[in-house]
């Protein structure tokens, strides 16, 4: 199964790395919306809640473009047949495109945190660094399970643009919940993690709970 | 044969309902607080809780569908998730008239049990567009059941994490949802949710008859028109 | 904010209430226009058997 899915992800991170289609296009998004809430907040600077809200809402924005696009190589070149014809285990397609995009959603990060840094996080990110890693490293993972779960759903069916953002942002809520509050004492003028195990726990809960879930249902799923 | 046992159990909700509507104006004392606002709590919670269990029900059967191939699990589940979207309606629209009672706004963020519940409610709501974008019957039912299962999972996930992160923010306003009300009221919220919850039955199982008369329906017709 | 006194109360739990019984009824006839559609087909299906 493992090596199933390191092959799935291999091809996958060669066809992103060479069409470059999905992690620039998340990251350029997530400037954009940057800028967009500069002028809709009409504010140069955020810190506290609003930053750590702008912050999060903007990558789990730009997390259901990924998403969208996270079976689209297959469905364009017809591989979905391909991949169903070879006896591949579920699960590892499952794990593979769920590292996929928690490769990704990393990939875009690395630019996307420090732009935020840059255009409105008023207090630097150096008091936050090392908590915010731990944050983003277990949000990247709900998200990428959820992701790889609900674009499988969404993959057959006409309406995929529109399934899957009212899909994923409803499922992302207690994740949301758990980064945003996580972040903000990080980005307070006086940083400093403030309750910050009861919020890794609920995400720790939370990817465990969909890991699993998505794990036990994806057998079901792109199965003709 | 959905519609075994209908008669009792359809008599037996409006014996039960009518005594909570009874039991809520005639016996169950006034809230020293709210005042006579309070008594929307027997109609609204009642109707949350019955919606959250159909909610997971559905997720139940459609692990029941997935499981064994049944179709007829997967439309228990529909039906189910439909019946709890409706009442989630009511919830939504009686919590909103509790609060403009209580605050003076259509809409507060202080009660975690209401905002979590927007959040489900507007989940299950894309129940509808992904099951009927689907053409094929067999993908749709399964394709459903994985949503179903999904979205149960989620609905306890959600509930927490919403209450953890307003309880920090807003101090709990209310309790009465909680265990602690006293006798009187603690009866007649029980025999509202009893009635609640025996209403929900008799309604699943009268649309299961009439969806799955009309299938057969549907399958007589092609037989006729192949005989004919 | 003080409770409510009772008149204005009652509208609202009236209002609440009515909500309920709204819904119900709402759903109640959307079932019976299906069951008098299945009644509808039943009777054509004999009529053309009957042909």
């Amino acid at each position: 199964m493992i090596a199933a899915a390191r092959a799935i992800l291999r091809k996958d991170l060669r066809i992103e790395w060479r069409t470059k289609e999905s992690v620039p296009a998340m990251t350029l998004f997530t400037v954009t919306v940057y800028v967009m809430f500069h002028f809709g907040l009409d504010r140069d600077t955020l810190d506290g809640e609003l930053a750590a809200g702008v912050l999060w809402v903007t990558v789990l924005l730009a997390a259901v473009i990924g998403v969208s696009r996270l079976f689209a190589a297959e469905r364009e070149q017809g591989g979905i047949e391909g991949l169903l014809l070879a006896p591949v285990d579920r699960t590892a397609l499952f794990v593979a495109k769920a590292a996929a995009l928690f490769i990704f959603l990393c990939a875009v990060e690395l630019v996307a945190v420090p732009a935020f840094a840059l255009f409105l996080l008023g207090p630097g990110l150096d008091g936050a660094l090392p908590e915010l890693l731990a944050i983003l490293a277990l949000g990247n993972l709900g998200v990428a399970a959820v992701g790889a779960l609900v674009s499988a759903l969404a993959a057959e069916t006409r309406a995929r643009e529109l399934i899957v953002p009212l899909l994923l942002l409803p499922l992302l809520v207690p994740l949301l919940i758990a980064c945003a509050q996580a972040t903000e004492p990080l980005f307070r003028p006086v940083a400093g993690p403030e309750d910050l195990a009861r919020w890794l726990g609920l995400l720790t809960l939370y990817d465990v709970v969909f890991v699993l879930v998505s794990v036990a249902v994806f057998d079901y799923l792109l199965e003709d | 044969m959905y519609s075994k046992g209908f008669a009792p159990l359809a008599w037996a909700t409006a014996v039960t309902l009518t005594t909570a509507f009874a039991l809520v104006f005639f016996y169950a004392p006034l809230d020293a607080d709210q005042g006579f606002v309070q008594k929307i709590f027997y109609v609204h919670v009642p109707m949350a809780i019955v919606a959250l269990g159909g909610w997971i029900a559905g997720g139940v059967m459609a692990i029941k569908h997935l499981r064994g191939g049944d179709r007829s699990w997967d439309m228990r589940s529909y039906v189910a998730i439909h019946l709890s979207i409706i009442l989630g309606v009511g919830v939504l629209v009686t919590g909103a008239i509790w609060a403009k009672a209580s605050w003076g706004h259509w809409w507060v963020w202080d009660e975690p049990v209401l905002v979590s519940f927007l959040v489900v409610f507007l989940l299950y709501c894309v129940y509808y567009p992904l099951r009927f974008s689907i053409e094929d019957p067999d993908r749709q039912a399964r394709y459903s059941s994985v949503f179903a299962i999904a979205a149960g999972a989620f609905v306890p996930l959600n509930f927490i994490a919403v209450r953890l992160a307003e309880s920090y923010t807003h101090p709990r306003v209310l309790s009465q949802t909680g265990g602690n009300l006293p006798g009187e009221m603690r009866l007649t919220f029980l025999v509202a949710l009893l009635g609640m919850t025996l209403l929900f039955v008799t309604l699943w199982k009268l649309e299961l008859t009439a969806k799955n008369a009309s299938m057969q329906l549907k399958k007589l017709r092609k037989r006729a028109r192949v005989a004919a | 904010m003080p409770a409510l006194p009772l008149d204005e109360a009652g509208k609202y739990v009236a209002g609440a209430y009515v909500v309920f019984v709204a819904l119900i009824l709402v759903y109640v006839a959307i079932i019976g226009t299906k069951i008098a559609r299945i009644e509808r087909e039943i009777s054509e299906l004999v009529s053309e058997d009957d042909r």
